[in-house]
């Protein structure tokens, strides 16, 4: 056999395409089929994008009466901005709105500084105690402040309130679960089984019944416990039964080895799951656990059948005022643009957070 | 006065005992893996465990620490019996080292995260005084310029440095090795097995499940020869390898020595 040896530090990697018209040739145009798919999306878009502009921006009227919308072809956005306060706060009293305002913004603003993970320390924490005090004040008055009973929230401060909290909730609920459901105790097993399969098995609306008609019935007389209160546990109780399913996997992906070697370093049950297991296995399940808390953030709006008045059914209220019927598809469209802001927000978050902790390999 | 030159000396049967085992069973459903191990190690001493797979002897060194739960006969290390009492688990656990074959080390903590990890959690250290010390084992198995790295970023034999540095952190009073150097590229053995070698210099009790049969002849007191959960035959590495008494003995050092 013979070797050939030359120096071959200098060599570079042959170029094969240039500039945009080698790029589209290699992603647009590289075979009948994906010339024939591409000349489709550009007909389709051609067919789609500009009427769409038409009706949003050129047709449309932004601030006029109903009366004038009903003689256009565009949108009617007047029915946002005639009705913003009421979509927005619901039966919150008209003059009294800037508290839940401030409430709302002051909560956007401590979710904003958390997703920096450089804060995460023990005056971020402070901040937030700090914080969800001041929010139940503004919201439910108290100290000078004209009380607000809990009936007449509604609209966004109630969506956040009901998302919020119960996927903060939710998560170590569900963590526990997934824990419980691979104990080696085979009671504490059979309990996590139970309520697991119990919880999925059923709709979140059911639920909602429940803790709305159901659930009253068992307490002693006199006691009531707040609606908004029975339909936040139901959607903590329902999200963390599907976040348990999730974990579970990624407690499954964490090798035998890595619990020998926590424990035979003598670290306790405890220990290990905290400092070893968890913060491996719930890194592997971002990407799941975020698309259960996207889902079930857009959940939250099934409390309209309880008559909680949420975003969707402050919106559905506004459609039922005589004045603006029919200008639905311009209510939902601001609707879905709340929801996808937020749910988008989620799902960047959890894109920059599993490129933050992952390790370099 | 440690050992005798080349770190081969005799047993030191008035050294305190350090393990003793009696009488061990284990079986995995019906499959009787330990059979009746009865073996008393002592202070300093250090054992290297051969034999063909499936014979027992990861179980072995396993149950030392309770890895695997024995059924019958007993188990007393450094004073304290294993038994199904999670107080003297975790206490045994914290006094006996183990170093895995395949490192086990935690990807999502540093090198010198790893290391802190059981002093500032099991024995409740302060991360100071726990960092100086985990950066001078690390120094000593020549790896100190890794402790900010993750472990993934380390070649196989560094990892395996590091995981004995972390056991020594722990200030174990008995080492375990289940097959330190299998999992390793043939250019790593080395530098594993030169830690190995410094520790045991030290007169670290050390019990070893390895193939490596220089390592053993040159650092061992005693070779065990496992086989079909039993120990066929127990003796200092020079008759061990110059005049093995079981016929399944002789088989195996001959497919094992070229």
């Amino acid at each position: 056999m013979t070797v050939y040896y030359e120096n071959v530090s200098d060599i570079r990697p042959p170029v094969i395409s240039t500039g945009v018209i080698g790029w589209m040739r290699e992603n647009l145009f590289n075979g009948v089929f994906n010339t024939i798919l591409t000349l489709l999306c550009v007909a389709l878009f051609v067919k789609i994008v500009p009427p769409l502009f038409r009706w949003i921006f050129i047709d449309s009227l932004w601030v006029s009466t109903s009366a004038e919308c009903r003689n256009i072809q565009g949108a009617c956005w007047s029915i946002i901005t005639a009705n913003y306060r009421f979509i927005l706060f619901g039966f919150y009293p008209y003059e009294l709105q800037w508290r839940p305002t401030i409430a709302v913004l002051l909560l956007i603003g401590l979710l904003l500084i958390s997703r920096n993970r450089r804060f995460w320390k023990k005056p971020l924490l402070y901040a937030w105690i700090v914080g969800l005090f001041l929010m139940g004040i503004l919201m439910q008055g108290g100290f000078g402040l004209r009380r607000v009973e809990s009936d007449q929230w509604g609209g966004l401060p109630l969506t956040f309130l009901l998302a919020v909290f119960g996927l903060a909730a939710a998560y170590p609920l569900g963590v526990v679960l997934a824990l419980g459901r691979r104990s080696k105790l085979a009671v504490i097993r059979v309990l996590s089984i139970v309520y697991i399969e119990t919880v999925r098995g059923v709709p979140l609306v059911s639920l909602l019944f429940m803790s709305a008609v159901v659930f009253p019935l068992f307490l002693p007389e006199g006691v009531t416990i707040n609606k908004i209160l029975r339909a936040q546990a139901a959607i903590i109780f329902f999200t963390a039964a599907y976040i348990a399913e999730v974990v579970r996997g990624g407690l499954q992906g964490i090798p035998k080895g890595q619990y020998e070697a926590a424990e035979s370093l003598g670290l306790n049950y405890v220990q290990t799951m905290r400092l070893v297991v968890l913060p491996q296995a719930l890194k592997i399940v971002i990407p799941p656990s975020v698309s259960i808390l996207i889902s079930a953030f857009k959940d939250t709006s099934l409390v309209v059948i309880i008559a909680l008045y949420d975003l969707l059914k402050t919106t559905q209220a506004t459609l039922s005022n005589p004045n603006w019927m029919g200008f639905s598809s311009e209510a939902y469209f601001f609707l879905a643009c709340i929801y996808f802001i937020c749910c988008y927000t989620m799902a960047r978050y959890s894109r920059q957070l599993e490129k933050e902790l992952g390790a370099p390999q | 006065m440690a050992f005798s030159e080349g770190g081969i000396g005799p047993i030191r049967d008035e050294q305190p005992v350090m393990i003793r085992i009696e009488d061990l069973h284990k079986w995995y459903g019906e499959f009787h893996v330990l059979k009746a191990i009865h073996l008393t190690i002592h202070k300093g001493e250090r054992v290297v465990i051969c034999g063909p797979s499936g014979s027992g002897k990861s179980t072995l060194i396993r149950c030392i620490n309770r890895l695997e739960r024995h059924q019958r006969g007993k188990i007393v290390v450094d004073g304290i019996e294993l038994t199904d009492d999670i107080k003297n688990i975790e206490k045994i656990r914290a006094e006996v080292g183990m170093v895995f074959q395949h490192f086990n080390l935690f990807p999502h903590l540093t090198i010198l995260e790893n290391l802190t990890l059981g002093p500032i959690w099991v024995r409740k250290m302060p991360r100071k005084e726990a960092e100086d010390m985990a950066m001078a084992f690390l120094e000593k198995v020549h790896i100190a310029d890794q402790a900010r790295k993750f472990p993934g970023q380390l070649s196989g034999g560094q990892q395996q440095r590091v995981a004995i540095a972390r056991s020594l952190c722990m200030k174990p009073s008995v080492m375990l090795f289940d097959e330190p150097t299998s999992a390793l590229d043939p250019e790593m053995v080395k530098e594993v097995l030169d830690v190995m070698i410094e520790l045991a210099e030290e007169g670290m009790t050390m019990i070893v499940v390895s193939h490596e049969m220089g390592f053993a002849r040159s650092v061992a007191h005693r070779v065990l020869f496992m086989d079909a959960g039993q120990i066929l035959e127990a003796n200092t590495p020079e008759e061990f390898f110059t005049n093995p008494q079981h016929e399944r003995t002789k088989l195996f050092l001959s497919q094992i020595l070229h």
